[in-house]
């Protein structure tokens, strides 16, 4: 073996072993968190906690049922209203579109992902608040789901551009329309990543809490439907870790726990469930 | 699959249309200072009158004045009076007025952390202002040691703490530093944001008692709640009087009591450095702002009803959770101006 | 650079000469306009906060004009204000951020795509993806307990010693400040370089990496020199995304960052961003000027993040002439 090929394989596996290293860094700062909150949130954790609403500060047997079920309704709105745009639109682009126009709605995309999340909340409160005078579950799902849309856009045009220009020709010579192509060929081809940026704009509003101060307001009572003020995991955290009793920092820990465990379970069932359609076999 | 997309659908519409609670609910926003205490009130309120739901968020003193001047809540909480220039622009928007209902009682305080010192310390006003002015910058400087005879404080620098985000609790600090320090007034005066001369900013009381806690020969002003809660040393202030004064529940609202004699019918005045022997320098009233004129009666009458209540047995549940209750003088004021909401 | 448009059909006569109808019939010219109105709907979004943002921001702009962007004093008391020491802020700290996520989610990302078994891959994506789920406040409450402790006993009294030399590392050292903030904006956009790095990579087709290695390189090299430079539009795509989140960061970064609108070059001191100070100050605005200044600052923001997209794009176009794969802006 040459000395030149002894430095190229070296350099080879040591690369790659720095590879594993990053990694293990970046897995073991989400363990860690987790460790965090389970140490200090895990005595919370309750059937109270799932079942009752909150109580003052120094009385047991609170829990945040209400916030668990409000971010579960803001969180099905923002979906219902981010997804459908960031992939529609994310499909023009990709499809359709010439290069100007998808620049300028790229470049849009983009600018609205770097808005810090509580002027989001503010724009929200003034198109969907302001005019009615009251705070609402509405508007909480649309300031989340604006959120969800840069992310959604961007991924899934990156994914559905990285497949193979050869599935689309095949299909055009098949005799395929432009509209067949992209549901029956290219979507499901692209289905992996565009699931993982749905996920992963999902994961990200799920966390929020600026935009939701304005708009959804919080609640400490049931909110019924869909036009009241309702009560959000993320903001009972943000209200509770900030003040002096331990009891409340327990419990806000336990809040955080149980907002990661039903993410990594929404993640798991939408992955087994969703992941039909042909793939792309995997490199 | 689309069908049940479908199905799915219509449930959760008509979920939404059914579920509907027979429940009064009123809303209110504001002041996270007293959010412990009014979270404890109308939980007690709401169990001794079930079909009212009064829901209390802290989203600031700003936030409560800015939302009850649009009208998206129908009562509001601010640490910090309404300025003239806000009170107008309620006015302006409803044709009527907004009413001030102090409910109960904080104070700053002045809370350190030197490694080697457990002693009480005392600060006089000029300590204060010249700590927060940047002017003294050691904690063995003559302003602070004069006061502090017998203790010895070590020649290090001091790292001053004060909030980042707009609070009432800042507002407080700033104001009785204006009454004390023309210079103070001069160079950064009273607010819920200053330009502070020095000193890291951190977010929230809870925040700046953490930060002091863990960074050496900090100093900064926190509620005293936090440092009850928290266990933290602090120190004693030098009131009009000449008294060094611990800030504890019977010093705050004995500071109330002083300035009860010269109060303004709306209940809008400072009683930072009120006179009185025992009064503690740095206190505060929280303010309820209820709206003078409600277009709904039911909801007037809760409101009136949960007020009464406060200012009543709800005083009882200040003490356990270290708030200091209003003094009698003022409750019986705040009854008769209770009248004035119609 | 080859960007490979997609629109096969306006290849060819035949294509082009069926006429509207015809299209619409076939249903693509539905789903074109359909489609088109979601796109544009993202840009109207946009251009509507853009325009909300302006008119609310008219008082500090009629008086302060220019002046905004050079001045340095905040002062609310005296209706003072100036963006430098937030802009100043925010570029550091995003910097910083991309820095140290950069490598590490880019090589992590080669890890889980390339040399990790698709089980093992898999999972950890999952928990990877977690990372993205945190509540900034967490993420600020463990800045403040836990990093900011190790910055002020560990890190930052280590980078003195052996880096000192550098102004980039002196001066007083408490814990908060750039470093600090950057480092924990790092974990919280890490996710978002992992995520989308690792898909891109793994849908690099197989034949690419194997006419690699056939030709004798080494693993390494079969994936730094050819998958990657495939994947190259993605990942940069991925940075993308994680810029922004850096930009727009509010409440993690209040915690740790000392909140002083001071401009140092220690990456130990402390600053203040655009979007820390709107978190701030933005509920408890006294003034109409205070609060009009504080959404200017939110224009300021959409300003940098307008042109650091551009420089970006640019940078891209500028060293991919050779355009390799799916690299397009």
């Amino acid at each position: 073996m040459s000395p030149r090929l002894r430095w190229r394989k070296f350099v080879s596996g040591f690369m790659l072993t720095m590879t594993g290293v990053c990694a293990l860094v970046s897995v073991s700062m989400l363990f860690f968190i987790l460790g965090y909150l389970v140490y200090h949130g895990g005595t919370s954790i309750s059937w109270n906690f799932f079942t009752k609403l909150p109580t003052p500060v120094g009385e047991t047997g609170g829990g945040m049922a209400n916030a668990i079920v409000g971010s579960g309704k803001l969180l099905l709105l923002a979906t219902i209203f981010g997804v459908p745009i960031g992939f529609l639109g994310a499909i023009y682009l990709a499809e359709f579109s010439g290069g100007t126009t998808a620049f300028i709605v790229r470049y849009a995309a983009d600018l609205l992902n770097g808005v810090p999340s509580i002027v989001i909340g503010i724009f929200a409160y003034s198109l969907v608040v302001l005019p009615f005078k009251h705070f609402s579950t509405l508007a909480g799902g649309f300031a989340l789901g604006l959120i969800m849309i840069p992310i959604t856009l961007r991924s899934t045009e990156e994914f559905l551009r990285a497949v193979p220009n050869a599935l689309r020709e095949a299909s055009m010579a098949l005799g395929a329309s432009k509209t067949k192509t992209i549901a029956s060929v290219i979507v499901p081809a692209a289905y992996r990543g565009i699931l993982t940026a749905i996920l992963l704009a999902f994961a990200r509003v799920a966390g929020e809490t600026a935009p939701l101060l304005f708009t959804a307001f919080g609640n400490s009572f049931w909110s019924a439907g869909w036009n009241q003020p309702t009560a959000s995991l993320p903001a009972m955290i943000y209200t509770y870790a900030l003040t002096p009793y331990d009891d409340w920092h327990r419990q806000a820990w336990a809040a955080g726990l149980v907002l990661l465990g039903l993410i990594l379970i929404i993640n798991i069932v939408a992955r087994a469930i969703l992941s039909r359609g042909i793939a792309v076999p995997r490199s | 699959m689309k069908r049940l997309a479908g199905l799915l659908l219509v449930v959760l519409a008509v979920a939404g249309v059914l579920w509907a609670d027979s429940a009064l609910s009123i809303n209110g926003a504001g002041a996270t200072f007293p959010y412990p205490m009014y979270s404890k009130w109308f939980d007690e309120y709401h169990k001794k009158n079930t079909n009212l739901q009064i829901n209390y968020q802290s989203i600031g003193s700003g936030g409560g004045i800015k939302q009850i001047t649009e009208g998206t809540v129908d009562f509001g909480a601010t640490d910090g009076p309404m300025n003239d220039e806000q009170l107008k622009a309620y006015s302006d928007k409803h044709g009527s007025g907004i009413l001030h209902f102090p409910t109960v009682l904080g104070a700053d305080v002045p809370a350190y952390n030197i490694p080697g010192v457990s002693a009480e310390l005392n600060f006089t006003p000029e300590a204060l202002a010249g700590i927060f002015l940047g002017k003294i910058t050691k904690w063995n400087d003559p302003a602070i040691a004069g006061a502090n005879k017998g203790v010895s404080l070590p020649a290090n620098d001091i790292v001053v703490v004060h909030r980042s985000d707009g609070s009432g609790t800042t507002y407080i600090w700033t104001d009785y530093l204006s009454k004390i320090s023309d210079e103070w007034k001069a160079k950064v005066g009273k607010g819920t944001s200053v330009n502070w001369p020095v000193g890291l900013g951190a977010k929230g009381n809870e925040v700046v008692a953490g930060t002091i806690k863990n960074t050496p020969n900090s100093f900064g002003y926190v509620e005293l709640i936090y440092v009850i809660q928290n266990q933290m040393a602090y120190g004693r202030v030098r009131n009009s009087s000449g008294a060094f004064i611990k800030a504890n529940l019977a010093s705050v609202t004995a500071a109330a009591a002083g300035a009860a004699k010269n109060m303004p019918d709306d209940f809008r005045v400072s009683i930072t450095d009120a006179p009185g022997k025992t009064a503690y320098p740095i206190s505060s009233f929280t303010w309820l702002l209820v709206p003078a004129k409600f277009s709904d009666a039911t909801k007037r009458d809760a409101i009136k009803g949960f007020v009464k209540w406060m200012l009543a047995d709800g005083q009882n549940y200040t003490e356990a959770l270290s708030y200091a209750k209003l003094p009698q003088e003022v409750v019986t004021k705040e009854l008769k101006a209770l009248n004035n909401v119609q | 650079m080859a960007t490979t448009t997609t629109t096969v059909p306006s290849a060819g006569p035949i294509a082009g000469s069926r006429s509207f109808l015809a299209r619409l019939r076939e249903g693509d010219e539905i789903a074109r306009m359909i489609t088109f109105l979601f796109a544009a709907s993202v840009v109207l979004v946009t251009v509507l906060l853009v325009f909300e943002l302006w008119r609310d921001s008219v008082l500090p702009r009629h008086k302060f004009g220019f002046n905004f962007f050079r001045t340095s004093v905040w002062d609310p008391v005296f209706d003072q204000f100036g963006a430098l020491p937030f802009i100043y802020g925010t570029l550091l700290t995003a910097t910083i951020s991309l820095v140290i996520a950069v490598p590490l989610g880019i090589g992590a990302a080669i890890f889980l795509a390339e040399l990790a078994p698709a089980r093992i891959s898999d999972t950890l994506e999952f928990f990877i993806d977690l990372l993205a789920a945190v509540p900034s406040v967490i993420y600020g409450i463990l800045g403040v307990f836990i990093v900011i402790p190790l910055m002020r006993d560990y890190i930052q009294p280590g980078l003195k010693k052996s880096l000192g030399f550098l102004p980039l590392f002196q001066g007083p050292a408490y814990g908060f400040g750039f470093l600090t903030a950057g480092a924990v904006l790092a974990i919280m956009i890490i996710p978002y370089i992992i995520s989308v790095s690792r898909e891109v990579l793994l849908s690099v087709p197989r034949d690419q990496r194997e006419a690699a290695l056939s030709l004798g390189s080494t693993r390494w090299e079969a994936t730094w020199k050819v998958v990657v430079p495939f994947a190259r539009g993605g990942i940069l795509g991925s940075i993308f995304l994680a810029l922004a989140r850096a930009l727009g960061e509010t409440i993690a970064v209040t915690m740790v960052i000392g909140n002083q609108p001071i401009i140092r070059a220690s990456l130990f001191s402390s600053g203040y961003s655009i979007a820390a100070i709107i978190a701030n100050e933005l509920t408890e605005a006294t003034s109409n000027l205070h609060y009009q200044s504080l959404i200017e600052l939110g224009l300021v923001l959409f300003l940098l993040t307008f042109v650091l997209n551009g420089l970006a794009r640019l940078l891209i176009v500028a060293t991919s002439q050779r355009g390799a794969g799916m690299g397009h802006a």
